[in-house]
């Protein structure tokens, strides 16, 4: 008689999440030891990580390839923007709200966009992108198509002095990561999260196995849009300025985001963490380099498609049989005599 | 007994292809019934049709007393109908046991140590508990076809459609999934079961439905059928008047 018991935590899980705790202490005190230059980069890399992670979720699992996700960034930019200097609210206040208005946007834009599939799809949501860059750049009080700048008073009310203010930004963008991160976790390890898996694998089966698979796409893309206007929220709140083109960009928004989920390995949630780091360390080592960057970039995104389509994550697991995150379901059996 | 199943005026057409040519049948709760039908004669769609993966153009389908023709497929599987798909879906990132799981927390409603439980005896029935924690998109062909059955089982059908499970399976693996299937059957659940291994099929079903070009052409105990001049002809491709 085999007896078999179900666990889910490995070895290797346990020891991530020990690293993973440790190493969050010792990032939420880098305004003590970072200097400004280096905070502003690391918010900007957990700011990243956040849209890879989201996007991942998308595509990755909800096989909902997006390339228009600039238009829920750029939404919440201008939010933070309109919400603030018109409606006098808090900027976390405005960027939490943004994130709830860009959920209800998404509905109607799901209906729409959702009829389409595959490239089809894809083309769609950049066109509902577009279509959000013009209507804001028609939009006079926020400066048209030139944009404006978040103004002085705003900027003070977050907290008082310079440094005081980056270490805040730097810390919401922190807690932005961590709590992105953890909500994409907590669903996946959920019983909804192994249905979207299955979806991730095959549909047909999927459906035959009772799985509303419209209804899952519809969640996922609402909490990603909702979250992905959170991000454009902070990230312009970093930057203190707005534009259009800077808000809508397809290839600051997307391009690059794809571009870490892709070399990371899509449809893993550990891809997006080692596309972050590589994206950033391309970036940093060859920002001397001009416009030789992007084509490195390019080079590097072609070859890891080639050679590992599973990104580098991807080689990882299947090499080693690795899993920080402890998703999956192990069975354990033991033959217990005769 | 009551019809679990009930299928009426069925149509169902691809352009000029027609894979459902007005056919109606009725399954009674607790029985087991093979198709059988040559390459392309609608078999399959048959199931897609019963399973709601596709529309039909017209006719109805009934279930447990219910209307279901225009349910989705997922409402369907909740309802009690799960099915094996002939070229195997795997999810093939996940492993053996988490595809089970898929059916017995989606299709089966079961949840936490309940439903890991059911996902166990069900792979242990299958003869698949040694690979519960391989990937399914490494698995061999004859372990995919496996995984179909234990998926199925998994959601805890009333309703179970099997599409060619045994095609390649050699003499002691065969035995072993007509004694699963006979074992699935005994305790309650309705089969309707598609396969060309013939023998194996025998060994379960006590109807057989055989289809042609979309059509029902021949319905009633499985001796009859078999020595049935016109089955000879159409599905053995022997000449009658040989």
């Amino acid at each position: 008689m085999s007896t078999a018991t179900v666990t889910r935590a490995t070895r290797a899980s346990r020891i991530a999440m020990i690293i993973a705790a440790l190493a969050l202490i010792v990032l939420a005190l880098a305004p003590w030891w970072a200097g400004r230059a280096d905070l502003r980069l690391m918010g900007e890399i957990f700011l990243y990580l956040s849209l890879a992670c989201l996007w991942n979720l998308m595509a990755g699992y909800a096989g909902l390839v997006s390339v228009g996700q600039q238009a829920f960034v750029g939404f919440g930019g201008y939010m933070l923007f309109a919400l603030t200097i018109f409606g006098g609210l808090h900027p976390i206040a405005a960027i939490l709200l943004a994130g709830v208005l860009a959920a209800a946007l998404s509905v109607p834009v799901a209906a729409l966009i959702f009829r389409l599939k595959g490239a089809y799809f894809a083309i769609g949501t950049w066109v509902v992108a577009e279509v959000f860059r013009l209507t804001f750049a028609q939009i006079s009080a926020l400066g048209g198509g030139s944009g404006t700048s978040l103004p002085v008073g705003i900027v003070k009310s977050l907290a008082d002095g310079r440094s005081a203010r980056e270490a805040l930004s730097y810390w919401l963008a922190l807690g932005a990561a961590v709590t992105v991160m953890a909500c994409v976790y907590l669903f996946l390890r959920s019983r909804r999260g192994l249905a979207l898996t299955a979806i991730r694998d095959s549909e047909t089966a999927a459906a035959g196995l009772g799985i509303d698979i419209w209804r899952t796409k519809l969640e996922v893309y609402v909490v990603t849009s909702a979250f992905t206007a959170v991000i454009g929220g902070l990230l312009f709140l970093q930057k203190l300025r707005i534009s259009p083109d800077a808000a809508f960009s397809v290839n600051d928004w997307t391009a690059f985001v794809i571009f870490i989920v892709v070399i990371g390995g899509i449809g893993t949630l550990e891809g997006p963490i080692i596309g972050t780091l590589l994206f950033f360390l391309l970036r940093e080592t060859l920002a001397d380099f001009g416009t030789i960057y992007l084509m490195v970039l390019g080079a590097v995104a072609i070859v890891i498609m080639l050679k590992a389509p599973k990104g580098v994550w991807g080689l990882v697991r299947d090499r080693y049989d690795l899993e920080l995150f402890p998703l999956s379901y192990r069975v354990n059996t033991q033959n217990k005599g005769n | 007994m009551p019809a679990l199943l009930s299928i009426s005026g069925l149509h169902k057409s691809f352009g000029a292809v027609v894979v459902a040519d007005g056919t109606s049948f009725e399954v009674a709760e607790g029985e087991a019934v093979g198709i059988l039908g040559p390459n392309g004669a609608g078999k399959t769609s048959l199931f897609n049709l019963i399973t709601g993966a596709l529309p039909p153009d017209a006719g109805t389908i009934t279930f447990g007393g219910q209307d279901i023709s225009a349910t989705g497929a997922a409402q369907r599987c909740k309802m009690g109908i799960a099915r094996s798909f002939q070229v195997p879906q795997p999810f093939g990132g996940m492993t053996v046991f988490e595809n089970a799981l898929v059916g017995a927390m989606e299709g089966a409603g079961l949840r936490g140590a309940e439903a890991e439980a059911h996902v166990l005896s069900v792979l242990d029935d299958t003869g698949l508990l040694l690979k519960a924690n391989v990937r399914a998109g490494t698995l061999t062909l004859l372990e995919r076809k496996r995984l179909e059955m234990a998926r199925a089982l998994a959601a805890r059908p009333r309703l179970l459609l099997l599409d060619e499970i045994a095609g390649g399976l050699t003499e002691a693996e065969c035995t072993a999934l007509i004694e699963t299937i006979q074992r699935v059957h005994a305790g309650g659940t309705t089969i309707i079961w598609i396969e060309h291994v013939v023998h194996a099929l025998l060994a379960v079903v006590e109807r057989l439905i055989v289809i042609d070009f979309g059509k029902k052409i021949a319905e009633g105990p499985p001796k009859t059928i078999m020595d049935s001049a016109q089955v000879k002809e159409i599905y053995l491709g022997v000449d009658p008047d040989v």
